[in-house]
């Protein structure tokens, strides 16, 4: 089946989120759609698969112009998405998931159900269990039910957007497996969302790149590394940059710090941070970090131990206080925890501005968010609601936010889901703020980015700080014994 | 966008009013009563003599502190059903003053305002302080709220506050002369409430539009975990909120026994807190909007008593017309947004 995407816009707001894109996808093919966060990638797949309509522009399927109202009647004609998250109920089995994509009525063939999910599971070495319940499923695994529901109903088209995001290793492998062998066997063209090079690489028989909500080339594979980055960036990237910075005074001091939770309890955590140090929190998502981040600012109950900020103790203060002590914590879940849905990015400063007047000044107000977002290099308008920016800006957004000479910065996955230059950049801005005297703490998945980002970096396993090391002279793979729960280099 | 388009938008803007008409016709016609004869009545009823013009912007005035007290709850994310409750307070907070301090008009209707402002603000804060440290979610807050405060009111008028010859349904005993509104020549309006009502609404427009307070409210009720996040002190705000709302429904209080009726009756708030909570979700919260929906709900109320007199029908139409208003007006706002989006689906090259 081939599909043509013929000058498709989609504005949100001011914002051009595509810009005219044309795209041919050809059966037998996995096409790398690769671009920097806020390209515009996720919003050209969603107006293929149904879960937004296009501004303008035209879809052809085999030649036949087509409308779809809603990702059921993409799927019919055979285009089918994965998304980030999974979309499937966590409180069912996988088998009622499975079903429920194509068995709808009122007494569905389980038998036939669980033979299908069965056959088709294992063409592609996919080992779920019937009845285990979603929630009990790793992400990688739910993404494997994912693909096998739109196998079963049909899709010619398979687009996976950044797939490999929280997968293991072996599932990774597998998945690659699986796409090339839908595309090359079985003759369905897959679509490969994506701002990871290397798997573009290794994967994609063909790349298109977007840039600014526009295409700024295509390249059939292989295909030198520093053209696509010149096609994504517009220029070569520049070298990290290292500046080591003399730790000052004790900022943040734990002792014996105990936080109890629902799933785990967090317990006997020593730690001191210091003015200027970068400290990585490593582990397995669940192993007491996040609790830990949370605690340090003032968003968690703590049962027993003590919390000193710059000497004071405010263990049991309200979040209000450690506000006021210069603390500053930046959630992972953009628009659920850091910024509001439905304000625009001048209503944030406003309400952010604590020491502004009980009248807000708005022409104040919207000349600051207007540096604000020129300095941050936001794009969108003071005017923009939060909601209708990209990932990567609404993280710029979230950093123009916050106020100057913070004693103690605290992060969730900061880059998670940036392209290389965002996460760069970002991390300039947090160097920034450490060369001022401010501490960082921050959690992340990245191994790299944990080594490369911080001094030091305190490993946690099942609710326990196991091991702070130097992040100078520590190893990938030593890190990765930590946080599985081994000695280094045992 | 296009002439036409914008034409077509102003229209459909007007549309639930034909869609309620069409709905009563039927239902009038079903019963078997004249359309026509039942809305002319209804608007005779309404607007025929300079009176039941002071009429129906007596029955708005309360309608119109409610509803923009409701429309700072509803900014902030909150359901304040205990505005009843609250009206009530207000009006028994005001009936001690104007019972026990004899004094003169303008000090006493002062302090008879601000008595039923603190009286409606503390029942508006108690729902709020059952939400954050009882963990009682408002609506039920507010409803329970509601049936202590009558219980109150009923227990006030037939023991302590009970009238010379006996305690009776009629209420208390009328003020003190200084205790009642002025009003307007023979018309039963009292300009006093009408400035309160005028005044609520601007104070309110402000304050949910320029200051931080308001805005505070608004992220708040957009996003209440990540305004918090923000440092907006959450506990305080709602608890102010409340307050506000419930000091502007203590004023309705006071406008009802002092601007109307001159005593404390056992139905001083008469379903206006529920009536308000349908006047502010018509008004989407914007306090500008409230005044010309009250009284469009203020003179179905007062016309339809008509019906009852010159046809045989029950008054109870008016509310019939009143809810199939707000019914229809949510229905055409939710086809507009699905046209808006099939429109925005339609414009192709």
């Amino acid at each position: 089946m081939r599909v043509e995407l013929i000058e498709i816009h989609k504005h949100f707001g001011p914002v051009r989120a595509n810009d005219g894109v044309s795209l041919t996808l050809e059966p037998g093919v996995i096409h790398g759609l690769l671009g920097e966060n806020g390209a515009g990638k996720t919003t050209l797949m969603k107006c293929l698969s149904g879960y937004q309509t296009p501004d303008s522009g035209t879809i052809r399927v085999d030649g036949e112009k087509v409308t779809f109202r809603s990702p059921a009647e993409a799927v019919q004609r055979g285009i089918g998405m994965l998304h980030q998250d999974p979309l499937d109920f966590p409180q069912l089995r996988v088998l009622d998931n499975f079903l429920l994509a194509f068995d709808r009525r009122l007494l569905p063939d389980r038998r036939r159900g669980r033979a299908l999910l069965r056959e088709i599971g294992q063409r592609f070495h996919f080992e779920l269990d019937p009845d285990a319940e979603v929630t009990s499923l790793t992400v990688g695994e739910r993404q494997q039910l994912e693909i096998l529901r739109l196998l079963a109903l049909g899709a010619q088209v398979i687009i996976l957007d950044e797939p490999t995001t929280g997968i293991s290793a072996p599932q990774r492998v597998l998945l690659f497996a699986t796409l090339r062998r839908l595309a090359e066997e079985e003759g369905r063209s897959v679509v490969f969302v994506s701002h990871k090079l290397e798997e573009v690489e290794q994967l994609c028989h063909r790349v298109t790149v977007l840039r600014h909500g526009r295409v700024t080339g295509e390249a059939e594979m292989p295909c030198p590394v520093e053209r696509l980055v010149e096609m994504m960036f517009g220029r070569s990237l520049p070298p990290p940059k290292c500046v080591p910075v003399e730790p000052g005074p004790v900022v943040l001091h734990l002792e014996g710090l105990s936080i109890p939770s629902d799933r785990l309890v967090v317990e006997g955590i020593n730690l001191e941070v210091h003015a200027g140090e970068v400290m990585g929190l490593a582990g397995l998502e669940g192993s007491g970090q996040r609790l830990l981040l949370r605690a340090c600012a003032g968003l968690e109950r703590v049962t027993a131990g003590r919390i000193r900020l710059a000497g004071q103790v405010v263990t049991h203060a309200p979040y209000r206080r450690f506000l006021e002590a210069g603390v500053a914590y930046l959630p992972a879940g953009r628009l659920e925890e850091g910024l509001i849905g439905g304000l625009t990015i001048a209503e944030h400063f406003a309400l952010t501005n604590r020491k502004g007047p009980f009248f807000v000044d708005w022409a104040a107000e919207q000349e600051r968010a207007a540096q604000h977002i020129a300095q941050f290099r936001i794009v969108g308008q003071p005017e923009t609601p939060v909601e209708a920016l990209s990932g990567g800006n609404q993280q710029r957004t979230q950093l123009a936010l916050l106020p100057p000479n913070l004693r103690l910065l605290l992060m969730e996955h900061p880059t998670r889901g940036l392209d290389v230059e965002s996460a760069d950049w970002i991390w300039q801005q947090l160097l920034a703020r450490r060369e001022e005297g401010t501490a960082i703490v921050f959690i992340s998945a990245d191994l790299d980015e944990l080594l490369e980002r911080s001094d030091r970096i305190a490993v946690f396993f099942g609710g326990r700080l196991s091991a702070i090391v130097d992040a100078r002279c520590t190893t990938v793979e030593q890190l990765g014994y930590l946080i599985a729960g081994k000695e280094a280099g045992a | 966008m296009k002439p036409d388009s914008r034409l077509a938008n102003f229209l459909l803007s007007l549309a639930p009013i034909p869609l309620a008409l069409l709905f009563t016709t039927l239902l009038l016609l079903i019963v078997g009563a004249s359309p026509l004869d039942a809305y002319r009545n209804i608007l005779q009823g309404a607007f025929e003599s300079p009176a039941k013009w002071a009429d129906v912007i007596t029955a708005c005035l309360p309608l119109i502190l409610c509803a923009a007290g409701m429309c700072i709850t509803f900014t902030a994310g909150l359901w304040n059903v205990g505005v009843e409750g609250q009206i009530i307070m207000g009006a028994i907070f005001a009936t001690w003053v104007a019972r026990n301090l004899l004094w003169p008009q303008v000090p006493v209707l002062t302090t008879m305002i601000l008595a039923g402002m603190l009286g409606g603000a503390l029942w508006g804060a108690l729902a709020g302080l059952l939400k954050v440290y009882g963990k009682v979610h408002e609506i039920f807050g507010g409803l329970g709220l509601n049936y202590v405060a009558q219980g109150l009111l009923i227990w006030l008028i037939f023991n302590p506050w009970k009238r010379a010859e006996g305690a009776t349904m009629q209420g208390t005993d009328p003020f003190p002369a200084p205790a009642w509104m002025p009003h307007l020549g023979n018309l039963r309006v009292a300009p006093l409430a009408v400035f309160l009502a005028l005044a609520a609404v601007v104070v309110v427009f402000f304050l949910l539009r320029g200051t931080r307070w308001g805005l505070e409210l608004k992220g708040m009720g957009k996003n209440f975990r990540s305004a918090f996040v923000l440092g907006v002190p959450s506990t305080p705000r709602m608890l102010t909120a409340f307050a506000a709302c419930g000091a502007l429904a203590g004023v309705a209080g006071v406008v009802v026994i002092s601007g109307v009726r001159g005593r404390l009756i056992p139905e001083v708030s008469g379903g206006m807190g529920y009536l308000s909570l349908l006047i502010a979700l018509l008004a989407a919260y914007r306090p500008q909007w409230v005044i010309p929906i009250a009284i469009f709900f203020a003179a179905m109320g007062v016309g339809s008593t008509r019906l009852e007199l010159n046809m045989q029908l029950d008054s109870a139409l008016g509310g019939v017309i009143e809810a199939s208003v707000v019914l229809a007006v949510m229905l055409v706002g939710g086809w507009r947004a699905l046209l808006a989006q099939r429109r925005r689906q339609e414009v192709q090259p």
